[in-house]
């Protein structure tokens, strides 16, 4: 039986959302450089483009099935018996939306912020958003690494070039880091490769099963790669250097896409390919997904700077995503898998939303704002939305995602859950104590009279508020994408039915 | 007693060579431009590029041998021709060495590459080498009136003398055993008698390997590469450590491969060291180099230590992602150096890697290409470099060395430090100094070459893949 179901729109959607951004950075390489204004236009304009032409995957997608949709498939390198091959499934195709989403958004939030090498940066960033979108779309390893590693190229610039004082140690420490990680991986794949009789086919790979003790070894070849991206504790140092230097737009690439390559990773290689390794690492992972949420947490609480803080906040965040992840049970996976979305969405908005005023007072100091919802209110509203979203509340996405997450925890470990719990409260705490220090209080001598949001921000900002309160409210339209694949992801590692599943369901229909 | 004329047809494209490097020495006498030098010197290589066309045999009893492996070499070498001549023409006139032996001298040294790849006879091997040798001694202290230059020359040859010196004690010692130098012959003999631990066949193969490690830079034997590099006219040094390192690849692989097939797991125990310890220095010294030269030296070593890899996985799967890699990095390599030499201008050495600082603002595009040749030495898709890297990284895990290449990922991991400083200082810093690009049309031609090269095999590796299983194929 064929396995996957071959692209039937009347263009190779996949290819497009990937190859357009490249079409539009050797259009821009043609302009000169000088003719700023046309630059972003171009820019915006492609971006806008590879979103449209990647609606499809979100109104065509066949949610019955689990099997890989809008699939092309070409050899490339036969003597290594590599194919193009693409393909989407219920886990990848709403990061691919995410990521055609997050380029508009960072070319619109760069507007302005951008002044040096204009015409580099915004090459950078649709090659980066490209690349990306060809890891989440990639059904071959080695067009799967390629993509991986290609994405660095543009985020090294992306951070050295246009981040913040100390942004080449910055720059450095995310190559260094995402580099030893990657290349462990690597021969991973090399490892599996020649193991599987020479197929870097990812469904091939999946359908053979592996001694214990090879996967054991891959399990934490693939772990080094993923884990360093999610980031989870203890390699996660990395990301609050990066976070904090980059610029606006880079902040949110890495928060919005790129930190979920990670968790993409071990949704899509780690668990059905190395089951048994998995089951037997579940403690070991829930208990770094936990000291994660909690540690990462407290340390928001002791940050002075606004993007620092919410970096770290990430960490957190993506402990959830990583918890769900490995309690392998439905409730945490589809968790993890929207709260991915979610995390996306919201720290995204955030990032941008520290972008709006650093544009205004060139200070990421907390102690230098206060105060701020007397001249922007518009703005703090959005902030307003974005943090409750960011902690969680009921009818926002945040929700959803950190519920069903801590759900998925508790069923496999008591433990776990609870101490996640404790975690959503430290979220609430460093979150609503932020706002209160920058919206309310005395108004700082440094934002009196500040401009308000203007159009450009608005709208950037509007789709994902928009999002927000769809996720929110209508969570079975994006959790309905992910069922059939996250039940064969399941199959795959039979863990299922047990009893403690029988009480998650009813828990499920709750929240439905 | 009749004489008869050996075939001369698979010595066909050296013995072009050979006349035409003599033609263009000659030549040098009456013409006074030494641009068209350039020109003819690159013309021949065509020509004996096209002799190379149905060359393939064995002649002279067995003492030489043309074959798919001989003929990948020589591309390899070609390559290297054209693109260091023409990265020269300006900048040999730049140095005030305009002279026309330059390249007279560059076609010896390939012929005696030539001959190495082609060696099936340890005499022959022998001659090739130092002819190739000799030549590249002259060429590294081509700029006389340099104490550097000088320095790189004398410590060429004297380091490369003791070199040969242990090349010719290993070959009289398996002469001394075996009675004879021919490479098949060799094996047949320790098959057949069943000597494989005789205590002075793996000297000599501990001999051979110190020779030869001299040859392609291998660390312990590394030490006169930086120094040489650094003197080195630039153009001599990309002409350098791509030519003699393949040369020195071409034989290892032969010598190792035929003659002593039979102790492969001896020769691996030797290798495998000594390639941890190449890449070891070579990635690690490099760190703290500032002269971009030297740096690529110590990057040159390490690349050494990558390629052996593949010879240490002993299968013909090996040879082949040894010679797709040194295929590989003379594109990249001479394409880094290009951009190098282009820096280089009448007041201006631009050798430190601080005079990359704000090359982006002022030089984009020569920026951008230096980005791509760093980013492919470091071995990152979509580059070529990354090719050659995976596919010697997957015949040494094919063949039972993934320890080997965890060790390897981690020091390509150390050298994306340095590769990415000079695109940090490119990128990320203001122009410090004033720096005027010397732009010829033939250091164009180089670059799109180059870039071309790199970008191509990166997308489409079986460009080159295809073409080094075929050459293996006919071994």
């Amino acid at each position: 039986m064929e396995q996957v179901i071959m692209n039937k729109l009347n263009y190779p959607i996949l290819s497009t959302i990937i190859f357009l951004p490249v079409l539009g950075v050797l259009l821009l390489m043609l302009i000169d450089r000088s003719k700023e204004l046309l630059i972003k236009w171009v820019a915006l304009i492609v971006s806008v483009l590879t979103f449209a032409l990647s609606i499809p995957l979100f109104t065509n997608f066949d949610k019955s099935t689990y099997k890989m949709q809008f699939v092309e498939r070409y050899d490339w390198i036969p003597d290594w018996n590599i194919k193009y091959f693409l393909g989407v499934d219920g886990i990848s195709v709403l990061l691919v939306l995410l990521t055609t989403l997050s380029a508009i958004l960072c070319i619109l939030i760069s507007w302005h912020a951008i002044k040096i090498k204009v015409k580099e940066f915004y090459i950078a960033i649709l090659l980066t958003c490209g690349a990306i979108a060809g890891v989440f779309s990639s059904l071959d390893f080695f067009l799967f690494y390629l993509f991986w590693e290609a994405m660095l190229i543009p985020m090294y610039l992306i951070i050295g070039v246009w981040g913040g004082p100390n942004r080449i140690y910055a720059t450095i420490k995310f190559i260094l880091y995402t580099l030893i990680g990657s290349v462990l991986m690597l021969v991973g794949i090399i490892v599996l490769y020649f193991h599987a009789g020479r197929t870097f086919d990812i469904l091939e790979l999946m359908a053979k099963t592996y001694p214990y003790n090879l996967q054991f070894w891959l399990f934490w070849a693939f772990f080094a790669a993923f884990a360093v991206k999610v980031p989870m504790f203890p390699v996660h140092t990395w990301l609050p250097d990066a976070h904090t230097e980059a610029p606006t737009a880079g902040s949110v690439i890495l928060a919005a896409i790129l930190i979920k390559m990670g968790a993409y990773g071990f949704l899509r290689f780690s668990l059905p390919l190395f089951p048994d390794a998995t089951k037997a690492m579940v403690p070991a992972m829930l208990t770094l997904s936990v000291i994660a949420i909690i540690y990462a947490g407290l340390v928001c609480l002791a940050q002075k700077d606004l993007k620092r803080l919410i970096a770290y906040s990430s960490v957190s965040h993506m402990g959830f995503i990583t918890m769900g992840i490995f309690a392998l049970n439905s409730q945490g996976i589809e968790g993890g898998i929207l709260q991915m979305i979610n995390h996306g969405v919201v720290t995204g908005a955030l990032f941008m939303c520290v972008g709006v005023i650093y544009e205004r007072t060139h200070s990421r100091l907390i102690a230098d704002h206060g105060g701020l919802a007397t001249p922007m209110p518009i703005y703090a509203a959005f902030f307003m939305v974005f943090t409750l979203a960011a902690i969680g509340l009921p009818g926002t996405n945040g929700f959803i995602g950190e519920f069903l997450t801590v759900l998925g925890g508790f069923t496999t470990s008591k433990w776990a859950g609870v101490l996640a719990a404790t975690g959503v409260i430290i979220g609430a705490g460093y979150m609503l104590w932020l706002y209160q220090r920058v919206f309310f209080m005395k108004v700082h001598e440094k934002v009196v009279g500040l401009a308000d949001m203007d159009t450009r921000e608005i709208i950037a900002l509007t789709p994902l508020i928009i999002l927000v309160l769809w996720i929110g409210i209508f969570p079975t339209q994006f959790l309905d994408f992910m069922h059939p694949s996250v039940e064969h992801l399941l199959e795959r590692i039979n863990v299922g039915g047990t009893q403690e599943m029988s009480i998650a369901k009813i828990f499920m229909e709750v929240v439905r | 007693m009749n004489f008869q004329l050996p075939d001369l047809n698979p010595l066909k494209p050296e013995l072009f060579m050979t006349a035409l490097a003599l033609i263009l020495l000659i030549s040098d006498l009456f013409i006074k431009r030494k641009e068209v030098l350039a020109l003819l010197s690159i013309a021949s290589i065509l020509v004996v590029a096209y002799t190379m066309i149905g060359s393939s045999g064995t002649t002279f009893g067995g003492m030489f041998i043309s074959d798919g492996y001989s003929s990948f070499f020589k591309i390899i070498f070609f390559v290297n021709v054209i693109l260091s001549v023409s990265i020269s023409i300006k900048y040999i006139a730049i140095e005030k060495v305009n002279f026309g032996e330059y390249y007279s001298l560059i076609l010896f040294s390939t012929l005696g590459m030539m001959i190495m790849a082609s060696a099936a006879d340890l005499i022959v091997l022998y001659l090739g080498l130092e002819l190739m040798a000799l030549s590249t001694y002259i060429l590294a202290g081509f700029i006389r009136y340099d104490v550097k230059s000088n320095e790189a020359a004398l410590k060429y040859f004297l380091l490369g003398a003791f070199s040969s010196a242990f090349l010719l004690y290993g070959i009289s010692m398996i002469y001394g055993i075996t009675g004879t130098t021919n490479l098949r012959d060799i094996a047949r003999f320790i098959g057949e008698r069943g000597i494989m631990d005789n205590p002075a066949l793996l000297l000599s193969v501990i001999f051979f390997t110190v020779a030869f490690g001299f040859k392609i830079a291998a660390a312990p034997f590394h030490m006169w590469a930086p120094d040489v590099y650094e003197g080195a006219p630039t153009s001599i040094t990309a002409f350098m450590s791509v030519g003699p390192k393949a040369a020195g690849f071409a034989v290892l692989g032969r010598v190792f491969m035929v003659a002593f097939s039979s102790v492969k797991f001896e020769w691996a125990a030797i290798l495998i060291p000594l390639s941890i310890l190449t890449m070891g220095v070579g990635n690690i010294v490099a760190l703290a180099q500032t002269n971009i030269k030297r740096m690529l030296a110590y990057s040159s070593i390490a690349h050494a230590g990558y390629a052996l890899l593949g010879i240490i996985a002993a299968n013909n799967e090996g040879l082949a992602s040894m010679m797709n890699y040194l295929l590989i990095y003379a594109f990249m390599n001479i394409g880094a150096f290009t951009v190098i030499i282009m820096l280089r201008s009448e007041r201006f050495k631009g050798e430190s890697i601080y005079d990359y600082e704000g090359l982006a603002k002022t030089h984009p595009l020569a920026a951008a290409l230096m980005l791509i040749f760093m980013f492919s030495l470091t071995g990152i898709p979509p580059t070529a470099g990354f090719v050659g890297k995976l596919y010697v990284f997957m015949s040494a895990i094919n063949a039972g060395y993934t320890w080997l290449v965890i060790v390897a990922v981690i020091f390509s991991v150390i050298s994306a430090y340095f590769y990415l400083r000079i695109v940090m200082y490119m990128y990320m810093r203001e122009p410090k100094v004033e720096v005027n690009l010397t732009t010829t049309p033939a250091t164009g031609f180089a670059l799109i070459v180059t870039t071309i090269a790199v970008l191509l095999i990166g997308v489409f590796p079986t460009v080159s893949v295809e073409f080094a299983r075929a050459a293996i194929s006919k071994f």
